[in-house]
């Protein structure tokens, strides 16, 4: 991981031309459904015959222009706000297009935004550059290049895909950016489970643990190049904390019993989560320089599923001290402690927005599991969706999009099971099954990895 | 439901029929009744009050001593049943002084995964509790929980799901 992002410090980002700060170009809307997605046009991004050659040596892709310009197309066409139009009706060529569009052109098949692009091969490193262009109006509205190692070019079209989401949302986008997930397979009584990692379009994905015992829960740090998760290790439930990059891996405090429900605060400094002990469950906080644990909760209920507010001043958790599993908010001293949902049913896995303004949440009612998000004093609860069983909602980095599992109800044969990753648009649009190579549970989302 | 709607039916009828036809409608309302009684049977004879109460599941650590107790949903509260199972339990155990356990608590699978494996821990710990109360020592018992990781029946029904709400007594040694 760290190799990774040391490699891409060797992205040169060069801003060619600045924004121009513009009246009345394109705008889309994110805080409603979208359901009239932006068309837009990816042109195929242009490469010359010497540099295409030696990239396909190199990475084994026909035409690393065509690929990188379909990764942003498949992003802008997931996130449910743009509607990518068919190559086949474009009739100016990649090369031309990107030199100067003929805007009438681009307008006859009704695309109201353009992208168009250029890579080569300078000193074997690539060199992207691409434009955003506002048909309507026949003005460019960005352009950037970069220069980086070849076998970085999918995040390549991640990170257009974020300016240009950025670009014409006004929001950051979340396309570069990994999944940390739980792969699953085998029967349901006896299911085997390993770490896995991807990005978050499905490629590149990788186990990180064997299977051997069972793990639950893995989450990312600020950086994402730590995790913290749960493991069945010796059969000994303990919190564990996995560096990515070197694969070291560390049990978390010295706790004589089960610790569970992990999660990094904000700082990434400490890391909160649950400690069992004779039938109740208490909130725990451990700073990872000083090895300081420090006991939040206390209260013979199950307090669980903790999880801070971004500017680490507060903590959402849940408990059954009511009797049943509600909704809590307390500073992160453990003072103040206020219930906060009080709709009909069960709340559960509380998890603060990155923006700061909401909780997502499950919640189980008349036998159906639901996903939805509340104010942080518990007001304006909005279910988004409803099934058999989904829980465990982890937010995009830019606060827009949830991921989570579902899993399906099983036969009297044991027969239909299967659990997958989902996502949904905060709006409660645009929900998809997220591709994963088995079953697959307890998704967390990565911050944006180049920022 | 089903088998009252027929019987009202059916004594409204029987007053206007002779004795014969009376005497085989009689046998066919038993039929009626009888499998009606047996279908339902099966769903609840083995649970009581969500409590599973059949012994499909049960294994034993020794001759008569059941392995494991069950809960209703979202309780960790132990009935009577299962308080006669531990109290079984604890002979056998003070009858075999150098035996160890780990008493299992497992969740069904209607709850968030956290929630659940605090849960199975919790369930374990009346179990613990109770067998200690029977004179048996804290250090020959560990607590470990699956919460809903590790289910006996994979259905999706209130039945299996009963059979999962359980705490099970394991020879650690």
């Amino acid at each position: 991981m760290k190799s990774i992002i040391n490699k891409f410090l060797i992205l040169l980002l060069v801003i060619l031309f600045f924004p121009i700060k513009s009246f009345g170009l394109i705008e889309v809307d994110i805080t409603r459904g979208n359901l009239n997605p932006l068309p837009l046009a990816v042109s195929p991004l242009s490469i010359d015959e010497k540099s295409k050659k030696s990239f396909e040596n190199l990475l084994k892709k026909k035409n690393i222009g065509e690929e990188i310009s379909s990764i942003v197309e498949n992003n802008l066409k997931t996130s449910g706000l743009f509607n990518p139009l068919n190559k086949d009706a474009f009739l100016q060529a990649p090369d031309i297009a990107n030199l100067k569009p003929r805007f009438e052109d681009w307008n006859l098949i009704k695309a109201q935004a353009l992208i168009t692009g250029k890579v080569s091969n300078v000193d074997k490193k690539l060199r992207v550059e691409f434009r955003l262009w506002d048909v309507l109006a026949g003005k460019e509205m960005m352009a950037l290049a970069f220069t980086t190692v070849p076998t970085n070019w999918r995040r390549v079209g991640h990170i257009i895909s974020d300016k240009v989401y950025e670009r014409l949302t006004g929001e950051k986008g979340y396309f570069d950016t990994r999944i940390i997930y739980v792969a699953e397979e085998g029967p349901k009584t006896k299911r085997i489970k390993k770490l896995a990692i991807m990005d978050q379009d499905g490629a590149n994905n990788k186990f990180l643990t064997l299977g051997n015992e069972l793990v639950l829960t893995p989450r990312f740090n600020p950086t994402s190049q730590m995790v913290t998760y749960l493991s069945y290790f010796r059969n000994l439930p303990r919190v564990y904390l996995l560096d990515i990059e070197t694969g070291m891996q560390e049990v978390v405090g010295d706790f004589p019993g089960m610790t569970f429900a992990p999660r990094f605060s904000p700082d990434g400094k400490k890391i909160i989560m649950s400690f069992a002990n004779d039938g109740k469950s208490d909130i725990y906080t451990m700073d990872l320089e000083n090895r300081i644990v420090e006991k939040i909760t206390n209260h013979p209920s199950i307090d669980t599923s903790p999880s801070y507010s971004p500017d680490g001043k507060y903590i959402c958790f849940n408990s059954d001290r009511s009797g049943y599993q509600q909704i809590y908010v307390m500073k992160s001293d453990g003072s103040n402690v206020k219930r906060i949902s009080f709709g009909n049913g069960i709340y559960g896995t509380p998890v603060w927005s990155p923006r700061g303004d909401l909780i997502a949440f499950t919640k189980l009612h008349k036998g159906k599991f639901y996903i939805g998000v509340m104010r942080t004093d518990g007001s304006g609860e909005r279910l988004l969706t409803e099934n058999f069983y989904q829980e465990a909602p982890s937010w995009s980095p830019n606060g827009r999009v949830l991921i989570f599992y579902r899993e399906t109800k099983t036969d009297e044969k044991g027969k239909g099971f299967s659990a997958k990753l989902w996502s949904i648009d905060l709006t409660g649009y645009n929900e998809r099954m997220v591709k994963t190579p088995t079953d697959g549970s307890d998704p967390s989302w990565s911050s944006l990895l180049s920022n | 439901m089903n088998i009252l709607s027929i019987r009202n039916i059916d004594q409204g009828a029987i007053m206007k029929l002779n004795k014969i036809l009376k005497n085989t409608l009689l046998v066919v309302i038993a039929c009626f009744a009888l499998s009606a009684c047996a279908t339902k049977k099966v769903s609840t004879s083995q649970m009581q009050s969500d409590v599973y109460t059949g012994t499909d599941t049960i294994e034993y650590l020794a001759s008569g001593v059941p392995d494991r107790v069950f809960f209703a949903t979202n309780e960790s509260v132990l009935t009577t049943a299962s308080r006669e199972t531990l109290r079984k339990q604890a002979a056998w155990l003070r009858k075999n002084s150098d035996i160890t356990i780990v008493l299992e608590g497992h969740a069904d699978e209607r709850g968030t995964r956290e929630y659940n494996l605090a849960l199975g821990e919790r369930r374990a710990n009346a179990a613990k509790d109770y067998l200690m109360t029977y004179g048996i020592s804290s250090d020959r018992i560990s607590v470990l929980s699956y919460g809903k990781e590790r289910p006996v029946d994979s259905g999706s029904n209130p039945l299996a799901w009963s059979k999962n709400r359980r705490s099970v007594t394991v020879k650690a040694n």
